[in-house]
């Protein structure tokens, strides 16, 4: 049971040059084992600055960051480790395959853990199993494939390592709207599956609205807003203030109790969106 | 790690060192090193040693930035002095050592020499834009063109491998984050380990480059680039009252250390 706490975390980069800028200023979080979070924010809120920090490839200019209750920071030992419970994947993913074959590639980092050669395989085939890379792919080169496939291979050498945590930055970027939905649901069905915690980095509020169940959103630098997404799609105005949309299906429902048709609760996804307008007798079942 | 590089790095700036023309500032750092290739006594050297202070002072280059970009050549100025320091002719110190009093004076005057021309030529990339800067060169260059030396495809190539600089710098930082979350280890273990945990970011670092190449040469030829053939400019270049200064006070520079030379100060 990981608990990952943030204390009063700022990070400013290139300190003490004409360049010094702080990205993040004093976030407090507590991320508990199991839950499924979206962090949401505009370009350049420190979206990823933030999640850089989870697993120590960042240190805190000032501030904590704890798994446990123990500072990941305090020696090399403790921010090794922390990297095989926090497993972090980069925006594009894929640039970062370097392997001869899709199968070295995902056993990348079950490797650097130095497990037995046995283990590794079967890592690999689970995590392959969890990104839906097939089999057959194994020992093509990674180079070659497309970009969905390049991008599955790269988050299976994260699932790979099993960590408690998994956190993807944008996994969704540039991808078309079947692969996006394919990957989400990959993820999706990993978290079920493994109990990991998953943390997703976002702006994309379909996506966040549907598989998420806490949103947390960054606005300059700071916690901007932290709840259910029930809470944070009501406030609909504010969200467009700091540069963010409300997903679509809020936003059609508010415009259709604009005109009128009374729809009942909270709406955020296309399902919810259905079931509304189909109690309010707008639409006759089908 | 990476980011602090600062090799042919630019610090922004409006002092009158960042505004004079790029071309004044080439010839002015070309004219520094005739000096301080000239200054040999005590007193020349002190002469360049006012002119670089006085110099970081007005563009407002803090002695700690210069000092990092010195930091990467300490070994060769260090290997400098030591060689001089043993290897020079003249009156020991004492009676049968090898270090002798002409050692110590040439070994200090070339670490002396080499820090100062690391120095100058820092400031000139300190104050200036590397496109200023390739730009000035192209229009310095500009008679050779005449000798059907490729000048415009030469600066271009400089512009761009400037430019890409801190493009590769970002994008290995990336790369290395990237791995090191998989748990790639690039400080332990001996060389030929340490070489092979280069491999996870020289694969990748190379694809991308490579890409990036290509989409560049696309992106240009779909805006009908043809070379530097009647092309022309956003910035034009213009010499103003200061440049003739600051070119006067070059040439002072050097006329000045000629003299002190003449006279073996």
């Amino acid at each position: 049971m990981a608990v990952l706490s943030v204390e009063n975390l700022t990070h400013t980069y290139s300190v003490g040059t004409p360049f010094q800028k702080t990205a993040i200023r004093d976030v407090n979080l507590t991320i508990t084992q199991g839950e499924s979070i979206c962090l949401l924010g505009h370009t350049g809120s420190g979206k990823s600055t933030f999640v850089q920090h989870l697993n120590a490839l960042l240190q805190p200019t000032s501030g904590l960051v704890k798994i446990d209750g123990e500072d990941i920071n305090k020696d090399k030992y403790t921010r090794r480790d922390i990297k095989r419970r926090v497993g972090l994947v980069f925006q594009y993913p894929e640039y970062q395959l370097f392997e001869e074959t899709v199968a070295a590639d995902i056993a990348y980092g079950p490797k650097n853990m130095k497990l037995p050669k046995d283990e590794i395989e079967d890592r690999v085939r689970e995590a392959a199993g969890f990104t839906g890379v097939d089999v057959s792919l194994f020992d093509r080169s990674p180079l070659e494939l497309s970009g969905g496939q390049k991008r599955r291979i790269a988050i299976a050498g994260v699932i790979a390592m099993r960590p408690e945590i998994l956190i993807l930055d944008e996994p969704t970027a540039g991808l078309d709207p079947a692969g996006s939905r394919t990957i989400m649901e990959n993820i999706r069905a990993y978290r079920e599956k493994s109990g990991a915690t998953v943390m997703i980095v976002s702006h994309n509020m379909d996506d966040a609205a549907r598989y998420a169940e806490r949103l947390i959103v960054f606005s300059e630098g700071t916690v901007w807003m932290d709840g259910s997404p029930e809470k944070v799609f009501a406030r609909t105005a504010e969200l467009s203030e700091i540069g963010l949309d409300v997903p679509m299906a809020a936003e059609l429902a508010e415009a259709l109790r604009r005109r009128g048709i009374p729809l009942e609760g909270a709406i955020y996804t296309h399902e919810q969106l259905l079931n509304a307008v189909r109690r309010a007798g707008a639409v006759p079942a089908c | 790690m990476l980011k602090d590089i600062t090799l042919g790095q630019y610090f922004p700036g409006n002092t009158v060192i960042h505004r004079l023309d790029p071309r004044t500032k080439l010839i002015f750092v070309l004219l520094y090193i005739i000096a301080l290739f000239n200054a040999k006594g005590w007193a020349a050297n002190g002469v360049m040693i006012a002119v670089t202070l006085l110099s970081m002072a007005i563009s407002h280059i803090s002695l700690k930035n210069i000092f990092k970009g010195l930091k990467p050549m300490m070994f060769i100025i260090a290997l400098t002095a030591l060689l001089n320091l043993f290897y020079t002719q003249g009156t020991p110190i004492r009676e049968g050592w090898i270090i002798t009093w002409e050692g110590i004076e040439r070994s200090v005057k070339m670490m002396l020499r080499i820090t100062l021309l690391i120095t100058g030529t820092f400031l000139l990339t300190y104050t200036t834009s590397p496109m200023a800067l390739t730009d000035g060169l192209e229009r310095l260059m500009n008679p050779l063109k005449k000798l059907h030396v490729p000048v415009h495809e030469m600066t271009l190539m400089m512009s761009m491998a400037l430019r890409f600089i801190p493009t590769l710098i970002e994008e290995t930082d990336k790369i290395m984050s990237a791995q090191k979350a998989r748990g790639a280890d690039f400080e332990t273990g001996n060389l030929i380990e340490r070489a092979k945990a280069l491999l996870p970011i020289l694969v990748p670092l190379f694809v991308s480059a490579f890409r990036r190449a290509d989409e560049l040469a696309v992106a240009m030829e779909s805006r009908c680039y043809h070379g530097g053939e009647g092309r022309t400019r956003l910035k034009q270049l213009h010499f103003t009252g200061i440049d003739f200064v600051a070119l006067f006070l070059g040439l002072l520079l050097v006329a000045g250390i000629f003299v002190l030379k003449h006279y073996g100060l």
